[in-house]
């Protein structure tokens, strides 16, 4: 059974006859001690699916699924009560700005201390103690110190590594990273990175890391979710939809990063841009920007149809014309 | 590239730019060298490209080099003469030759004002030319950056990212530039619009002959468009060259981080990581020697004490690193080998 399920999750905003779907029957599992990475441009909804997960949503948005269960338990027929029981204990989400996630009124010790209060009990010096341990297994110098330092003490490399060290406080089984490494620098990047990875492996947590950095998610994800305006387009091995994507989406995604146009004057740029709330198209979402659309992608809108151990929203994959080429 | 004749547009000799700040009542100032020391020179036409993380100087330098900032120490000079020496109407008339692209497009645009009315401003303030005339020459760079002639009544908020920096690319182009300074254009958009983006950006380039000074933390973009680099490490220039050199074979331990640290989609173009401990030091109180020498896997007892110079390398770049200098850094070594 796998770690987290999720079938067909929608995120709908807005009433009326025509609401705005944020999320849109959103299919994918986590298997415990697996990277999944997903990956999308702005306004694909990758942001907003986690939130989903984690309960964040509030009116006026609106959550539906099939399926969206954590081990076998199903999270929306829950209670709020129970669900908070999950969340932040067995599931920990971390945020992408971390000087702004970060209360700047407290301590970082107290914030740990607070998520450990909450799920776990205990006295305050116990409480205190695995603070200061916590902070030394996420790498950061003088934890003892340190503990007594408020956010505005820190750079940003430390305070997402404190929002690390809160987010594992509770030993979750699932970590959400949403966007970690947006607002740092390249080599602080890398050790973050590192660090994520040491800690799901040693845990055998399970991993969903959301970026908008195709490189990134290649180099760290097992498996990997495509998304495009609230839709996934493609998933399946990351290594295999890297080197050989099959949805024209993500292809052109490759092709724009300057890594894959060495030599060349100009990047293969998509033209256009990720349709907003009011203008997506019939049919196909990518069909004004795909240079394969046929008037069969302008009309109707494809389905996402399994092929072996990968996915992908589209009529005509481009695996199989090259199979058929 | 070097075959061709190119022409310095723009030259910085020993640039500093030093900052008192103030660390409490009692307390003596302190002083951070935000830039110390860098030269380079600005080819026509041609992209300069400042690479470093945060903190290392390079917007500041960029601020230099617009003439936002008044250097502390050196020279600089543009179309060989010295900008920092010139009356105020010669300045007036050099800075519209230099314009500057920033980092955020939802920043950088006034919300209440109208397209038309951004674009025009610098022709208002510094030309003589008519309302007609500034009308057509906003129409004309509205098309040349891609945008439609309808866009010029809009306000900022209807466009996305992407069509806003092509607007302050139009701005920045309005009074016809030789140098643009832009401090991290794309590194606020989306991969599919950062390529359009670049394209244009390179497009301009051809056509109008300009010379960008490139800033961005990006190495994958750098690569792509830049004819020279700059590595820039707590206010020092720690590596500088031609941008194939420093790309194919990077000397200073630094600049070998950065591109390792850099993710990358084909294997292939992984190097071997070189993980940095640490992050950058205070400027306020730098490391003795080398500024670099407290993070650097290679620093020994030389690098703790001494600041090295910036000298040339077989490679053909500067560096500043005494490993280069003694040869003893193993990964130049296996290329040889």
């Amino acid at each position: 059974m796998s770690l987290l399920s999720i079938k067909n999750l929608s995120v709908t905003f807005g009433t009326g006859e025509n609401p705005f779907r944020a999320v849109d029957r959103l299919s994918y599992d986590v298997n415990a001690g697996e990277v999944l990475g997903i990956v999308g441009e702005s306004g694909s909804g990758k942001s907003v699916s986690s939130l989903a997960l984690m309960g964040l949503i509030d009116f006026p948005g609106k959550v539906s699924a099939d399926e969206l269960a954590f081990e076998g338990k199903k999270l929306l027929a829950m209670k709020e009560k129970e669900r908070r029981k999950i969340t932040g204990d067995e599931i920990a989400m971390i945020f992408q700005d971390p000087m702004t996630a970060l209360n700047p009124c407290f301590t970082v010790g107290n914030q740990i201390m607070e998520a450990i209060a909450v799920h776990q009990g205990g006295s305050k010096k116990e409480r205190k103690a695995k603070a200061i341990e916590l902070l030394r297994q996420v790498g950061i110098p003088a934890p003892e110190t340190r503990i007594s330092a408020y956010p505005h003490q820190l750079s940003g490399g430390m305070s997402q590594r404190v929002m690390i060290a809160m987010a594992i406080a509770c030993d979750p089984k699932l970590l959400i990273a949403d966007e970690p490494t947006t607002a740092l620098d390249v080599t602080i990047q890398a050790q973050i990175i590192d660090l994520l990875l040491e800690l799901q492996r040693k845990k055998n947590m399970g991993l969903i890391l959301i970026t908008h950095d195709l490189a990134l998610v290649a180099e760290a994800a097992d498996r990997v979710v495509v998304m495009y305006a609230g839709q996934v387009v493609e998933s399946g091995p990351a290594e295999e939809v890297f080197h050989n994507p099959s949805h024209p989406y993500t292809e052109a995604l490759m092709k724009s990063l300057p890594e894959s146009s060495e030599g060349k004057d100009r990047l293969d740029a998509l033209p256009g841009v990720v349709p907003g709330a009011n203008d997506r198209p019939n049919g196909c979402l990518l069909n004004p920007r795909c240079p394969y659309a046929t008037d069969q992608c302008r009309a109707q809108e494809p389905e996402l149809t399994e092929q072996g151990n990968r996915s992908v929203r589209c009529f005509f994959p481009l695996t199989n014309r090259e199979d058929a080429a | 590239m070097s075959v061709q004749e190119s022409k310095t547009i723009m030259q910085g000799t020993h640039l500093k730019q030093h900052y008192e700040v103030s660390q409490g009542f009692f307390k003596p100032k302190g002083l951070v060298k935000a830039v110390d020391g860098v030269s380079f020179t600005v080819q026509a036409g041609k992209t300069l490209a400042i690479v470093g993380e945060s903190g290392c100087g390079k917007s500041t330098l960029a601020r230099q080099l617009t003439m936002i900032e008044t250097p502390t120490e050196g020279e600089l000079s543009f179309e060989g003469s010295n900008l920092l020496t010139l009356s105020a109407e010669e300045k007036r008339k050099a800075r519209q030759r230099i314009q500057i692209i920033f980092q955020n497009p939802y920043g950088s645009l006034n919300p209440r004002k109208k397209i038309g009315h951004i674009l025009e401003e610098p022709l208002k303030i510094n030309s003589d030319m008519s309302a007609a005339e500034r009308k057509e020459r906003a129409l004309y760079l509205l098309e040349k950056v891609g945008l439609k002639t309808e866009h010029y009544d809009r306000y900022p908020h209807m466009f996305s990212g992407g069509q806003r920096q092509r607007i302050a690319i139009a701005r920045g182009l309005m009074m016809n530039p030789k140098v643009v300074v832009a401090d991290e254009p794309v590194s606020a958009l989306d991969v599919s619009v950062q390529a359009q983006v670049l394209n244009l950006m390179m497009d301009l380039q051809q056509e109008l002959d300009l010379a960008y000074v490139f800033i961005s933390h990006d190495l994958s973009v750098v690569e792509h468009i830049a004819d020279e680099v700059m590595v820039m490490y707590l206010g020092l220039v720690v590596e500088q060259g031609p941008a194939e050199k420093i790309f194919a074979n990077p000397q200073h331990p630094y600049t070998r981080a950065l591109l390792s640290s850099t993710p990358r989609i084909d294997p292939e173009h992984r190097i071997e990581k070189i993980r940095l401990e640490g992050e950058l030091p205070s400027p306020l109180n730098p490391p003795s020697g080398c500024a670099f020498h407290g993070r650097c896997p290679y620093a020994n007892e030389r690098c703790k004490g001494e600041r090295p110079q910036l000298l040339e390398t077989p490679n053909g770049t500067l560096a500043r690193c005494y490993g280069v200098e003694e040869d003893r850094l193993d990964y130049l070594q296996a290329v040889l080998a």
